[in-house]
């Protein structure tokens, strides 16, 4: 016999020590994914997500475009607030600030919080939507029966790539009771 | 759920471990001589297998681990109020799903690259180039995930790279078909059970990779995706494609299992029962999913009854067929033709050359593998 075989299985403890290693690499690589796959769709702007509030600064408006903004609301599964934007359309130049509405109420009997996720279509124009004040930004509190107006301030970036003429903005409202800030 | 999600932990362990303890296996443990290139192919799929479930399985833990977590400890990776992304869920399950497919075809590409030659008598056509494209199989798909999510709104660039990425896998599938069929060119084929069962694999299983390659056109998928169409293209290369395949091996290896030869007349029925059912079941869905009905759905529109039908008629003659092969299992382990060491005129390989059936103690002078 070539090879006695207590080498070949000290190897096998070796080769079992190693694969255990990358069983263990590869489960922590699943949980790397989760920030990865958010670096990868901050750069890339892919995945419609607007990142937080900036500083208002006036800038040239472009008065020869007009760009359609149009805003949509849903409700996410169970979420039984009223949710809806006063203006369903805006007509705005790119550059100009513009002040736009929404409407909550809670029509439950207990308080509630709720979150309202942001999403930019196309998302190609994602990186070119500022803003400096939105309800998205922070989650909402409505006592039992209580209904509010939320703002939402922003502004279209003039390097807005000229084949947009539509820019989508949709909030979904989530109950973020089991998230709540206290 | 959270006892669903500690089950596929520990289904996830079971599957690690057994896959160490194959490649540790086939690593170090060989026979004397036996290099990684005269390895049968199924060892040779066996070990690539085993090499996915060791990449992929931890990711699926992680996935349900997170699940765990957002349910019982406030976490949100998935749930958008939060801050978390459902659609992160749908990526990394898919970074594991799409292998795992791949884990459950290749060792069944393995013992049809087994038996074909058995029956042809001609060695493997294109014995380094079947290796070559099993791993590249495995490679491409941890590269292929999203093309099961092309209509969650991807951006185009990214569609265009899991189409073009998908379409790729068809080389190397085809190099293993076009070996498949060559080895058969001219040969001398006997058509035992075994060798049915191969051959209703390779041109069953094609038909289920065309459908693949229809799925992957991305733009054509928004058609297909979610539909009967996609129903009938995973059956079509699981079933006849890994089941036909494990059946295969069964009755290949069985007189060297048991010490007898199977009742060939039932198993030849058996096939040909089986062979139909299938095809009767899952050939009508293609044409319930192009017409548009979707899958998961608990009642489905009149005018797919007709189609449905037929697939029903055609489950309950699949179903009852293997009755059939559970009888002919029993019958051949209680008694039988005594089989001999070689069992197949053509068979090749070391075990082969044990007695039938194999005795409890084996190869105790490791065997010389010139």
């Amino acid at each position: 016999m070539t090879g006695s075989p207590k080498t070949g299985f000290k190897a096998g403890k070796t080769t079992a020590l190693k694969l255990v290693l990358a069983a263990v690499a590869m489960f922590g690589f699943g949980f790397a994914l989760v920030p990865l796959y958010d670096v990868f769709c901050e750069i890339t702007g892919i995945n419609g997500k607007i990142t937080g509030p900036v500083e208002r600064v006036e800038q040239w408006v472009d008065t020869s475009r007009t760009i359609k903004v149009q805003f949509i609301t849903t409700n996410n599964a169970g979420m039984p607030w009223e949710f809806e934007a006063l203006r369903e359309e805006i007509e705005v130049h790119p550059g100009a600030w513009t002040q736009v509405e929404f409407w909550a109420l809670n029509p439950t009997q207990k308080d509630m919080v709720g979150q309202a996720v942001p999403s930019v279509s196309p998302s190609e124009a994602t990186e070119y939507v500022q803003k400096t004040e939105c309800f998205c930004f922070s989650q909402q509190t409505l006592a039992a029966g209580e209904g509010r107006k939320m703002p939402l301030i922003f502004a279209l970036d003039p390097k807005l790539p000229p084949h947009i003429r539509t820019v989508t903005m949709s909030y979904t409202i989530f109950d973020a009771g089991a998230f709540a800030e206290k | 759920m959270t006892f669903f999600i500690f089950g596929v932990h520990m289904m996830g362990i079971s599957s690690i471990m057994g896959a160490i303890n194959i490649i540790a296996t086939i690593l170090n443990l060989r026979a004397p001589g036996m290099t990684l290139m005269k390895m049968p192919l199924f060892v040779w799929t066996w070990l690539i297998t085993a090499y996915l479930l060791i990449a992929v399985m931890p990711v699926l833990a992680g996935v349900v681990t997170m699940m765990l977590m957002d349910i019982h400890f406030g976490t949100s990776f998935f749930d958008a109020a939060g801050g978390g992304d459902p659609l992160l869920f749908q990526h990394v399950f898919w970074f594991f799903g799409h292998p795992e497919v791949y884990i459950m075809i290749l060792p069944a590409f393995g013992i049809v690259s087994q038996i074909i030659p058995t029956f042809a008598r001609k060695p493997l056509f294109g014995y380094a180039s079947m290796v070559y494209a099993t791993s590249s199989i495995a490679f491409l798909s941890f590269i292929v995930w999203a093309h099961h999510m092309f209509t969650v709104g991807l951006p185009l660039q990214t569609e265009l790279f899991f189409m073009y990425a998908t379409m790729l896998i068809a080389i190397p599938t085809g190099v293993k078909v076009f070996n498949w069929v060559s080895t058969m060119f001219r040969g001398s084929m006997t058509f035992e059970t075994p060798m049915l069962f191969a051959l209703a694999f390779v041109v069953l299983f094609t038909i289920g990779g065309f459908s693949g390659l229809m799925l992957a056109i991305a733009p054509a998928d928004f058609q297909y995706h979610d539909t009967y169409f996609v129903v009938a293209h995973f059956h079509y290369v699981l079933v006849p494609g890994a089941l036909f395949g494990i059946i295969a091996g069964v009755y290949y290896w069985l007189p060297k299992w048991t010490g007898h030869y199977y009742d060939e007349k039932l198993g030849k029925f058996h096939f040909w029962m089986s062979f139909i059912g299938v095809n009767v079941t899952f050939f009508p869905m293609h044409f319930v999913g192009l017409a548009g009905m979707p899958r998961r759905i608990p009642d489905y529109a009149l005018q797919f009854a007709d189609f449905n039908a037929i697939a029903s008629v055609g489950a309950f003659i699949f179903g009852f067929s293997q009755l059939i092969f559970l009888y002919l299992l029993i019958k051949t382990i209680r008694g039988g033709e005594q089989a001999t060491d070689q069992v197949w005129e053509g068979a090749e390989g070391l075990e082969w050359t044990l007695p039938s059936p194999a005795p409890y103690h084996t190869f105790a002078e490791a065997p010389e593998v010139k």
